[in-house]
């Protein structure tokens, strides 16, 4: 394996029509980490999830994969990476064998070697029992699990998925995660995931933040967290812009007015909260305090909430 | 072509004959319609129609007709299914693979000239009830394979841009049907109109369907007919299939 980057995104730029949908993104990935491509939908995401898995042309940059051009080297790029669509891709009309074992062979396995390898994704993924039934018969996370045995059949070095989660109940989220942090530490493949729930990110090693077709953020999620100062407290009133020049008056600081609350980003926030709401007992309806996540590192550099625009 | 090529065409045309044995309606209606029709319109039509001096029943005379309708509903069917792969899906993960584009499309079309020639051929194996020899059976299947490769080509490239079967259904009565009533399937171009001849002229399913005649009749009895000459029907039904085939690897190009 050489040394290169997993993934090497140069100023992707994409539009479709008049609407921009990537603006100058770059990026790397590591190889065998889990990396996500966090935010909100119509953020960019599914472009660039189309772009690296080679089913669009970029307007302009590129992107390599392992060391492979996407846009003069597609069959390269493409026998090594591994593709979970977010919608099902399996042929609901045939078996799960039938599946895997048409699948292979567009990767150009055949013989004992692709039957050997369906047989090993299929007690893997736990599949092995559902081998002779129609897909259409399959419950989500069954199909999804066929999905990615499909996705990993061929042993790809960076497996791709696009909302991976969509559509699947919690326990099937938490069988999908873990089986991706298995495959990252057993067999150093790379992972990137699409999302735009907040704690699959938390989940990841790296975390690109996407909005409107452009970097937002970009670390570990720690490192993300670290960048709020502090805690981070959420004041609901009836008055926001008048408690707002209130708490920025008496205290220097400065709230983000958001959907009629107020943000402050504050060290030691519990004792803050005290020194409000003496200050202001009567602007304040309640008071939460929370350790930042990513959604506040997402508002932080936004300046508006991951779901308004939904 | 290499082995990959080889491999993902037929992977890709033994899924479509797969799907299609597991769907018993798409079964019936690509053979029951068109013998139905065979059968009422052949009978009802009966003896007041003469195709020239030496012309036998309307029933012989239709039955190359049901051969062409059977080959143009099973294949053009066939090819509605790329609507179907792109909304179910299955299309995208073919699209990403590392195969050409050029094996997805010939898997298809191969798949699809397969199922119509499948069905064509229980059709034709009836020829002889009304009175063709058993000889012909093998050389009308040649020519059933290039029209139902052509009539597949041109279902490719109408279905690739289309995303509702809906929309398909609509071309299919305004353009396909026509085109077969007007290739000489249901009566012949010698008792057309001016204008209706012209069209018969430039549709290149009127030589597909002499093609099938000529194999049918033999050369003597498809002569007094006055068919196009066997290498013209031939030459055409060969090149259109030829274009629409290139046509179909022309627009699965990758989008930007």
């Amino acid at each position: 394996m050489n040394k290169e980057a997993a993934v090497q995104v140069l100023n992707l730029t994409h539009d479709y029509g008049s609407r921009r949908a990537l603006s100058n993104v770059s990026f790397e990935v590591q190889r065998g980490e889990i990396f996500a491509l966090l935010g909100p939908n119509g953020g960019g995401k599914t472009t660039l999830f189309k772009i690296l898995s080679t089913a669009l042309i970029p307007k302009d940059g590129t992107a390599k994969i392992v060391g492979f051009d996407i846009r003069t080297q597609a069959n390269e790029v493409r026998s090594r990476i591994g593709v979970v669509f977010q919608n099902p891709s399996l042929d609901k009309k045939l078996t799960v064998l039938e599946n895997l074992r048409y699948h292979g062979q567009l990767y150009g396995l055949r013989g004992k070697t692709l039957a050997d390898r369906v047989n090993e994704m299929m007690e893997r993924l736990m599949i092995a029992d559902r081998a002779a039934s129609r897909v259409e018969t399959l419950s989500g996370g069954l199909a999804r699990r066929v999905e990615l045995a499909k996705g990993l059949l061929h042993r790809p070095e960076v497996l791709i998925l696009d909302e991976p989660s969509v559509g699947l109940d919690p326990g099937a989220r938490r069988d999908l995660w873990l089986y991706l942090q298995k495959l990252r530490e057993k067999e150093n493949v790379t992972v990137l995931v699409t999302t735009h729930l907040i704690d699959e990110g938390d989940r990841s090693d790296h975390v690109l933040i996407l909005n409107l077709g452009q970097v937002v953020a970009f670390g570990t999620p720690e490192s993300l967290k670290k960048e709020i100062g502090g805690d981070v407290i959420a004041i609901s009133t009836k008055e926001p812009e008048k408690l707002s020049a209130a708490i920025r008056e008496k205290f220097s600081i400065e709230p983000t007015v958001l959907n009629g609350s107020l943000r402050v980003e504050k060290q030691q926030g519990h004792t803050f909260i005290s020194h409000i709401v003496d200050a202001f007992p009567d602007l304040i309806d309640s008071v939460s305090l929370s350790r930042p996540t990513l959604e506040d590192v997402f508002i932080a550099r936004t300046g508006h909430r991951f779901w308004e625009d939904q | 072509m290499n082995s990959s090529f080889l491999l993902s065409a037929s992977t890709l045309c033994r899924r479509e004959i797969v799907r299609f044995l597991r769907d018993r309606s798409r079964i019936f209606s690509a053979v029951g319609t068109p013998l139905i029709f065979w059968l009422f319109l052949g009978s009802g039509v009966g003896k007041s129609f003469t195709a020239g001096p030496e012309s036998g029943s309307y029933l012989e005379y239709y039955f190359p007709g049901t051969v062409v309708l059977i080959l143009l509903f099973t294949s053009i069917f066939a090819t509605i299914s790329i609507i179907e792969d792109r909304k179910e899906g299955f299309l995208q993960a073919v699209l990403v693979a590392p195969i050409p584009r050029s094996s997805f499309v010939f898997g298809k079309l191969l798949g699809a000239t397969a199922l119509g020639l499948i069905q064509g051929i229980l059709f034709v194996l009836l020829a002889p009830l009304v009175g063709f020899s058993w000889h012909i059976i093998p050389i009308t299947i040649v020519m059933m394979a290039l029209v139902a490769f052509s009539l597949t080509g041109l279902g490719y490239i109408i279905a690739w841009r289309l995303d509702s079967s809906q929309g398909f259904h609509a071309i299919m009565m305004t353009l396909l049907i026509p085109m077969w009533l007007l290739s000489g399937a249901v009566f012949p171009a010698s008792n057309a109109s001016f204008w209706m001849k012209a069209l018969i002229t430039v549709n290149p399913l009127t030589y597909g369907l002499a093609a099938v005649r000529w194999a049918m009749y033999g050369s003597s009895a498809a002569a007094a007919m006055g068919l196009p000459p066997v290498t013209l029907s031939l030459a055409v039904t060969i090149t259109f299939g030829a274009i629409v085939f290139l046509a179909s690897l022309v627009m699965t190009r990758r989008p930007t």
